[in-house]
């Protein structure tokens, strides 16, 4: 059977500058990949290579199609959801309508409705907020909107960039639990890009480190996680 | 007191004109961040469909309705053949292209038409409503069929995922690609839903300022200031803002001796320098700070 997600000799450019040289990796449905790496290393733009929103060359299919070269709504049309670096709020539209639009390509309508309360269930502090507008959120609640807009997708594919960043250490923790969770229930596969390389190995099954737009380790994140001199010497704890 | 209420009134008319004309150039606004100034001429040319229309033989709301579908489905052509292409030129392209647009428009609907006034008729009846000497039946209904309008149009965006989808295009739309919107299009239906809001903003005020291809040049500066008075990238706050200019551009023309018809449209230009310089974001437009 073919992955859910394989890159091959994917390289990615933004305008005359190669960010990505080359690199290959796959993700096994149902599980949870990591990929670390140092500021600069193309951990995001991996992710948007993905969702065609850098020019690219090399391969990168989905569920065996290849999906490079296609536009971004039309990857998003085929169960991929970015929770893109900076969260992407829709700071004017209340917390709903942009749980609403994580919906929008969907067409069991009917399913929706039970899918609101199912993501409240993990974010019940959203539903609270529901018809306030999502700019007056804290940074924590909107990286919790974010992942629940990507959620109302049903997708089979969440890429999430950098869920901590700009959070307090305990909200980190809170939306770590929460990703384990929906993790478990929800058998959604994750590709995750994370700055902090002890909580994302917590999580993850497999993991890549990167280095200037190359891939220069991988394996099983509980091997890696136990490799003293990979800690040292790459993860920096 | 009767003057008062009567100059007021006939504001409100006016108003109601400049609200749809300062909406539909908010609409297009909202998306590409520019003023279309061939908004009125897209209207006039819109207005001239409707009498070719109606001069053969079609009933009054008949020839409206088709004439909004129309105009919406020539909006949404506009963008996908002229702006499509365009769309990451520099904004003085942008402005090169509405000003030719303006002008082949005007001379378009010259020749096809000829560029000699003609009346317009009105739907509404011309006794006064109710025997009433405060204001014309025609005036009611222009009131009237905007505010029915503005109504529709907030249904549409409150409450349908194509309108939330607009929403969300015009403002975040890297996100709302992530969330599959198809931004391309959604700005296409902008255009088209601007080009039909300008339809009927024509048509209402035809029988009044009459037909013939320039009608449109001063209700789209009266637009313009309602939309800057209002707020550029609200809505609500263009559509306020139209009433507000209508009764303002009344009042002064009326009991100011020295502004009078003559200055009347000054009064326009003079709103739209003070609010830019006093308040740039308008009564109910939020203000845009970006990193640099």
């Amino acid at each position: 059977m073919a992955a859910l997600l394989e890159v091959a000799g994917l390289e990615a450019f933004y305008g005359q500058t190669q960010a990505l040289h080359g690199i290959a990796f796959a993700l096994e449905e149902g599980s949870l990949t990591t990929i670390l790496g140092a500021n600069g290393a193309g951990k995001t733009t991996t992710l948007r290579a993905i969702c065609g929103m850098v020019r690219v060359r090399g391969e990168v299919r989905l569920l065996g199609e290849r999906i490079d070269g296609r536009a971004t709504e039309d990857v998003v049309r085929r169960g991929i959801a970015h929770v893109p670096e900076g969260r992407g709020t829709f700071v004017r539209l209340q917390v709903e309508e942009n749980l609403r639009l994580g919906a929008l390509t969907r067409r069991d309508r009917a399913r929706i409705a039970e899918d609101f309360e199912r993501v409240y269930h993990y974010f019940p502090r959203l539903k609270e907020r529901r018809h306030q507008q999502a700019g007056t959120l804290s940074g924590g609640e909107q990286q919790m909107l974010a992942v629940a807009r990507a959620l109302m997708m049903r997708p089979r594919l969440m890429l999430l960039d950098e869920p901590s960043f700009g959070l307090a250490p305990l909200l980190t923790q809170e939306l770590f639990g929460i990703l384990a969770r929906i993790k478990q229930d929800e058998k959604v596969s994750m590709l995750l890009v994370e700055q902090n390389a002890a909580l994302a190995l917590g999580l993850a099954d497999h993991a890549y480190l990167l280095e200037t737009g190359r891939v220069v380790m991988s394996g099983l994140a509980a091997d890696i996680r136990e490799d003293e001199n990979v800690r040292k010497s790459y993860l920096g704890y | 007191m009767d003057l008062f209420i009567q100059q007021v009134l006939a504001g409100l008319a006016n108003g109601a004109i400049y609200a749809g004309v300062a909406l539909a150039v908010v609409m297009i606004y909202q998306a590409i961040d520019h003023f279309n100034f061939a908004q009125g001429e897209m209207a006039m040319f819109s207005t001239y469909i409707a009498w070719a229309m109606l001069n053969g033989g079609l009933p009054y709301w008949l020839a409206f309705v088709a004439t909004v579908v129309v105009s919406f489905l020539g909006g949404l052509a506009l963008e996908r053949i002229v702006f499509k292409p365009i769309q990451n030129a520099p904004a003085l392209s942008h402005v090169i292209v509405f000003i030719g647009l303006l002008a082949i428009f005007n001379s378009m609907a010259g020749f096809i038409w000829e560029f000699t006034i003609k009346p317009f008729p009105s739907p509404f009846p011309s006794a006064p409503l109710f025997g009433n000497t405060l204001i014309g039946t025609h005036q009611v209904g222009m009131i009237g069929v905007t505010l029915i309008m503005l109504a529709l149009i907030w249904v549409f965006f409150r409450y349908t995922d194509t309108g939330l989808a607009m929403r969300a295009a015009a403002a975040n739309p890297d996100s709302a690609r992530l969330v599959g919107v198809r931004v391309g299009w959604m700005l296409a239906l902008g255009w088209g839903l601007a080009a039909a809001i300008g339809a009927v903003a024509g048509m209402l005020i035809a029988p009044v300022v009459f037909l013939e291809p320039n009608m449109m040049a001063g209700i789209l500066l009266y637009g313009f200031a309602g939309a800057i008075v209002g707020g550029a990238n609200s809505p609500a706050g263009a559509v306020l803002g139209g009433f507000l200019v209508g009764v303002i551009e009344n009042l002064l023309g009326t009991f100011v001796p020295w502004i009078g018809n003559e200055l009347k449209l000054s009064v326009a230009l003079v709103l739209i320098i003070v609010v830019l310089v006093v308040r740039p974001s308008g009564l109910m437009g939020q203000r845009v700070v970006s990193r640099v």
